[in-house]
This record gives C-alpha cells, sequence and structure tokens, in this order.
C-alpha cells in the first residue's frame, strides 16, 4: 500500500455568523448589496449556507435563490441564480461578478419587478470562520478512510467544499491529496466528480468512501 | 457574596449516539485553546425563562469540556423587576413613559451588582438588558465582555433603546436571534439561534404506551387525524385564528385540534384569552383545549410526537421554538412567517408557512392531501435542527464566539 510523504491532517471547522448592516427589501436593493457587501457575505450566503442546509437536495442552492424564490415570488430569477455552481468558482470576486451579472439583467428586462416589496427583507451576513485541528492525520489510504469515516459534518464540509477557495483549485483536499500524495489520480477524480448539489453531506460522504473501498479492493 | 449556581451534571457523551461522535470530537477539538479560561455568564434570574433554562444546560456541558465556566444571577429588589419589565415590554415596542426615576432604579441596582459580583473572568457573557450596565465594571482592555440579547429589538421604544445603547456600544459584540432583532451598532453583532434540548423532558424520545396514556387522559383519538398548537393562550399565538382554520379543514378531512398550553389561572390576559377559545370552539367535542400544570414537559412531548400536524399561526413571534420542538420529532409544521419562524422553517423545505387563516387551512390540506411530502417536510425538519437550533450547536457557537474574541477579531 502507498505511504504519502505528506499525511493528510483532519481538521474541522466552525462559523460564527455576523450580521451586516446591509439589507434588501427589492431586487434591486438586493443588487446594490451584492455589488457592496463584503467577500465573507458572498461566502457566507453562496458556500457556506450550502454546508448548513446540506440535508436539502431539491432545489435549495444558495441563500440568493432561496430569498428570491419564496420572498418575491420571482421564479425564473431563482432557477438562475440557483443554477450558479460554486464549483466552478476558485474566487469569490468571480462569483460576485456572476451572481451580480444575473441580477443585473434580470433587473434590467423587467425594470418594474426590481423594486416590488419582497415579503420578508433580505439581510446579509458573514460568516466568521474558526478551524481546528483534530489531531489525527493520515498516510495511507486506510488511515485516510478512517478518518474521513469519523469526521463531523463541518469537518467534511471544510475538507470537501470550502477547501476549494483555500486552494485556488478546482478541487478540494480529498482529491488534492489522494492524486498528489498517493498517487491516485483516477480516484481523486472520481471524488471530484460527487455531485454536492444532488447529495447530502452524508451521502457524499457515503459515496466517497464507496469509491475509496473500490480502489483498496484493487490493491 | 455573589451567588454562583451549582448544576449536576450533563454527560456531553450522551448526545454522541444522537449526533455522531465527531460532533463531539469538534466540540472538544474546538475548546482545546480555551480548556481553563475563565468565562462568567450573568442574568437577572435562576430559573424560570428560556434564558435560565438555557443556562441549566449550557454550563453544564461546557464545564465538560473542562472550559472554567461560572453562572451568575444578578440581584435585584421588586422596584428593579418592575423596571425592567417595563423596559423589556417597551423594547417589544410597547408604548411606555419612561420617567428619570426609572433610569435611576435601573442604574442603582446594576451599581450595586458592579460591587457584588467578581466580573474578572476573561470572557464575560451579559445576557439581556437587566444586567446591561455591569459593563461599567470593564477595566480598560482588561476581558472579553459580550451582551447576548433574547429580545426583539426591531421596534423598541426609542427613550428606553438611547438609554441603553449606551451600555451595549461598549461591548465588544452583541448576539441576537435573528438579523430582524438587531440595530445598528458600532460593535459587531452576531447571530446566535435559541437552542432546544434533545434529551431534555420536552424533546426526548418516548414510549409509545405513554403516547397512548396521554392522549386518552385528554380524550385524544390516536386514530384520527391530529393538529395540534402548543402555546400560552395569548392572542398574539392567534388560537381563535387557529380554530377558523380548523373549521375550514373539517370541511374536507376529518380531524381534531388540540390546544395545549399553560394554565391561565395566574395571568389575567391568559384567562380572558382562553374565554375567547371556548367561546370560539363552541363545544365542538374534536377540539381539545388543554390547560397544562406548569407546561408539563413529558406531556408536551407527547402530544407533539402524537400529532399529524404541528401549527404555530402566531401573529407576533420571538423565534418560537415550540416550531423547532416539533420539528426535531420530525413532525409536519404549518406556521406563520414571523419573527424567528421563517428561520426555522424553510418554506416548502422544512415546512409551510402562512400568512392567513385561509392560507393556514390550505396548507394544512394540502399536507394531508400528500402524506409523502408531510413526511419529507418532516425529515428535513429534523436535519435542520439538528444542524442549527440544538443545544450543542449553541455550544459550539459560544465556542467559536470565544474563539474569535481570543484572536481579536
Amino acid at each position: 500500500m502507498n505511504t504519502a510523504e505528506t499525511p493528510f491532517e483532519f481538521v474541522t471547522v466552525s462559523y460564527l455568523t455576523r450580521i451586516g448592516n446591509q439589507s434588501a427589501g427589492t431586487l434591486a436593493e438586493l443588487l446594490t448589496g451584492l455589488e457592496h457587501c463584503s467577500d465573507a457575505s458572498i461566502f457566507h450566503h453562496t458556500f457556506q449556507t450550502l454546508g448548513s442546509h446540506h440535508f436539502l437536495t431539491e432545489g435549495f442552492s444558495n441563500d440568493f435563490a432561496q430569498w428570491v424564490l419564496s420572498d418575491t415570488n420571482r421564479n425564473d430569477l431563482a432557477e438562475q441564480l440557483a443554477a450558479l455552481d460554486i464549483r466552478d468558482y476558485v474566487s469569490i470576486a468571480a462569483l460576485r461578478s456572476d451572481l451580480c451579472r444575473v441580477v443585473a439583467d434580470y433587473c434590467a428586462t423587467y425594470p418594474h419587478f426590481a423594486s416590488q416589496s419582497a415579503l420578508e427583507r433580505f439581510y446579509f451576513c458573514e460568516s466568521v470562520e474558526v478551524t481546528a485541528p483534530l489531531g489525527r492525520s493520515a498516510q495511507t489510504l486506510d488511515e485516510f478512510r478512517h478518518g474521513i469515516a469519523l469526521l463531523s459534518h463541518s469537518g467534511f464540509y471544510f475538507h470537501f467544499i470550502s477547501s476549494r477557495l483555500r486552494l485556488q483549485l478546482r478541487t478540494n483536499d480529498f482529491s488534492h491529496w489522494l492524486a498528489d500524495g498517493l498517487g491516485l489520480r483516477t480516484l481523486a477524480e472520481s471524488v471530484n466528480n460527487i455531485d454536492i448539489y444532488t447529495n447530502t453531506l452524508d451521502s457524499t460522504r457515503a459515496k466517497l468512501l464507496r469509491l475509496i473501498d473500490r480502489e483498496r479492493r484493487k490493491a | 457574596m455573589s451567588e454562583v449556581l451549582t448544576l449536576g451534571r450533563i454527560p456531553l457523551d450522551d448526545y454522541a449516539e444522537l449526533l455522531g461522535a465527531g460532533e463531539i470530537e469538534e466540540l472538544r477539538a474546538l475548546a482545546t485553546p480555551l480548556r481553563g479560561r475563565s468565562i462568567q455568564m450573568v442574568n437577572s434570574t435562576a430559573v424560570g425563562g428560556g434564558v435560565a433554562e438555557i443556562l441549566t444546560r449550557l454550563v453544564p456541558l461546557a464545564e465538560e469540556l473542562d472550559l472554567n465556566i461560572k453562572w451568575e444571577v444578578m440581584s435585584g429588589g421588586g422596584d428593579f423587576f418592575e423596571v425592567t419589565k417595563a423596559f423589556h415590554n417597551a423594547l417589544h415596542g410597547a408604548p411606555y413613559h419612561a420617567s428619570q426615576r426609572d433610569f435611576d432604579i435601573f442604574l442603582a441596582y446594576n451599581e450595586k451588582n458592579r460591587q457584588r459580583l467578581p466580573l474578572d473572568a476573561e470572557f464575560v457573557v451579559i445576557h439581556d438588558p437587566q444586567p446591561a450596565a455591569l459593563i461599567e465594571a470593564r477595566k480598560p482592555g482588561a476581558n472579553h465582555w459580550v451582551w447576548r440579547c433574547h429580545i426583539d429589538l426591531s421596534h423598541p421604544n426609542r427613550t428606553v433603546w438611547d438609554f441603553l445603547e449606551q451600555f451595549v456600544s461598549k461591548y465588544d459584540g452583541a448576539m441576537f436571534s435573528s438579523p430582524e432583532f438587531s440595530r445598528q451598532l458600532p460593535i459587531p453583532q452576531y447571530l446566535f439561534y435559541p437552542a432546544i434540548d434533545p434529551l431534555s423532558e420536552k424533546n426526548c424520545e418516548l414510549e409509545q404506551e405513554f403516547i397512548g396514556q396521554v392522549l386518552a387522559r385528554y380524550g385524544i383519538d390516536s386514530q384520527r387525524t391530529i393538529l395540534t398548537q402548543i402555546s400560552r393562550f395569548d392572542r398574539l399565538k392567534d388560537p381563535v385564528g387557529v380554530i377558523r382554520a380548523y373549521r375550514i379543514v373539517k370541511r374536507y378531512f376529518d380531524c381534531q385540534l388540540v390546544l395545549a398550553g399553560g394554565s391561565a389561572s395566574d395571568d389575567p390576559e391568559g384567562a380572558v384569552v382562553l374565554k375567547e377559545v371556548l367561546r370560539e370552539a363552541d363545544g365542538d367535542p374534536d377540539i381539545k383545549v388543554l390547560e397544562l400544570p406548569a407546561w408539563a414537559p413529558l406531556e408536551v412531548n407527547a402530544l407533539q410526537r402524537a400529532s399529524t400536524i404541528v401549527l404555530q399561526k402566531s401573529l407576533r413571534e420571538g423565534f418560537g421554538l415550540t416550531v423547532s420542538e416539533a420539528l426535531w420529532k420530525k413532525k409536519p409544521v404549518v406556521a406563520s412567517a414571523v419573527g424567528g419562524i421563517p428561520i426555522q422553517i424553510i418554506h416548502k423545505h422544512t415546512g409551510l408557512l402562512s400568512h392567513s387563516v385561509e392560507g393556514t387551512a390550505y396548507q394544512i390540506r394540502f399536507l394531508l392531501s400528500h402524506p409523502e411530502i408531510a413526511a419529507k417536510l418532516g425529515e428535513h425538519g429534523h436535519e435542520h435542527v439538528k444542524e442549527n437550533f440544538l443545544i450543542t450547536q449553541k455550544l459550539k457557537r459560544y465556542l467559536t464566539l470565544l474563539l474569535t474574541l481570543a484572536r481579536g477579531s
């Protein structure tokens, strides 16, 4: 069995939600908020919300899409916002730019909807991140599997979802280490292809463990 | 001498079976840098009310993580609590004319408590407006002070809020239950949800036999549809509106309605509302209006678990934790989109929101027609509570806050 030179260090994360000073009561105000809010706010309402609502696998993608759907009743815009896949982004700036483009285009096409009042206001919040090492590491595939099976939801989310921004790559911590540490590039790619929008964190983890088990049987 | 409350042990590992060992390991990892560091929780009552209920569970759990945590209760006379009760209502938007005498009473008791309480912990957490002026005891740069506001400040009485704000803005941060409840402040504000304890009598698993006994005691038929609203008899909970929604549903579905709340005997307004409810019920044998003694947690638990659908048709609401209680029990919930309810009910994902009697009735009928959707909402609701509204998540939020304060961001 391969042994990696650099071990995989398991970490967990916890987020504190900071309430921002901006809110939106119309689509036009949502656009202004998107243009001016902090990067931590865009992260909170897209990446982080996917982690805290991972059990929803039908039609929930990010807080902006959910608010547009439930509080402004603009299903078409909600669909466009929900279709933005965070896996396509390695920077918040690019994600913000696309969110703004989608809302701005809609407001320009339907100016009468842009100023219509929503049922409830949207409050911009930010994530404050704190990480903590779990004191566990892996150098082999067996140890890696064991560590993943023990992770909390937050720890799994940290390594599998939010890691894309940290790595600035279209991959995640697990795939990155499988490829670079153990040289298992096919397995790394299969892991990276698990759809986090149609799976919960639990079913994603179950799929990942099955892929690892298949690899172990090959050895 | 100050009164430090001593509480019984609550083993953290008892939660592992419900949440998974990984979640408990995570709490321990986050707590490691905080081990032995001192934390003081200060509020104004040792028993009764949501804050005391939460601290009774939270403090022992924090001790399990080797945190040096103490819970102290400020003292005050009848005049102080009269003033703070009036402040509380005024901060919720009730009409109130504050006098200088009221402010003097408030300040005098806070001064007395500053002399009495050793406010020297590294992290001091002050709960609600009553002890807010204790911040004056802080020595510059000496320790971290945060203010936890459990009430809705969205429409406060201006005079009372202006008075309190001078103290609140001296803290390192403030925590609110919803962004909607917060104010524009010069200090960081954080979102801190209230929480339920899955192991408490109100939320723990129950034997089916016990549930059956509770239903039999109140003449509720377990074989027929049961719609339930658990809340005190208060117009803001709209029990009369619930009966009207039930009557619309009853045209299409055979069902019973349970309205259960605390006894109205020592609450003059509650007694009036109870009469209105009984008048509206008009002797319908399928409407059970139950006055439960001191909220009888096990009976509330049994009624929620026996329900087909749980309702919370409030006209105004704080956070509305009865919603989380029902969701934890995997019940489909139909609730008004007010206060903290939309945080718990993500419409069409973890329950259904409504805005009127007719809308409430429609959502109930929809769920009764589609039990598979009702079951899915209940499952998702349970996961939502597990992820966000359990006491262990609240503990995690506190650990994250303390670590954030300690690193100075």
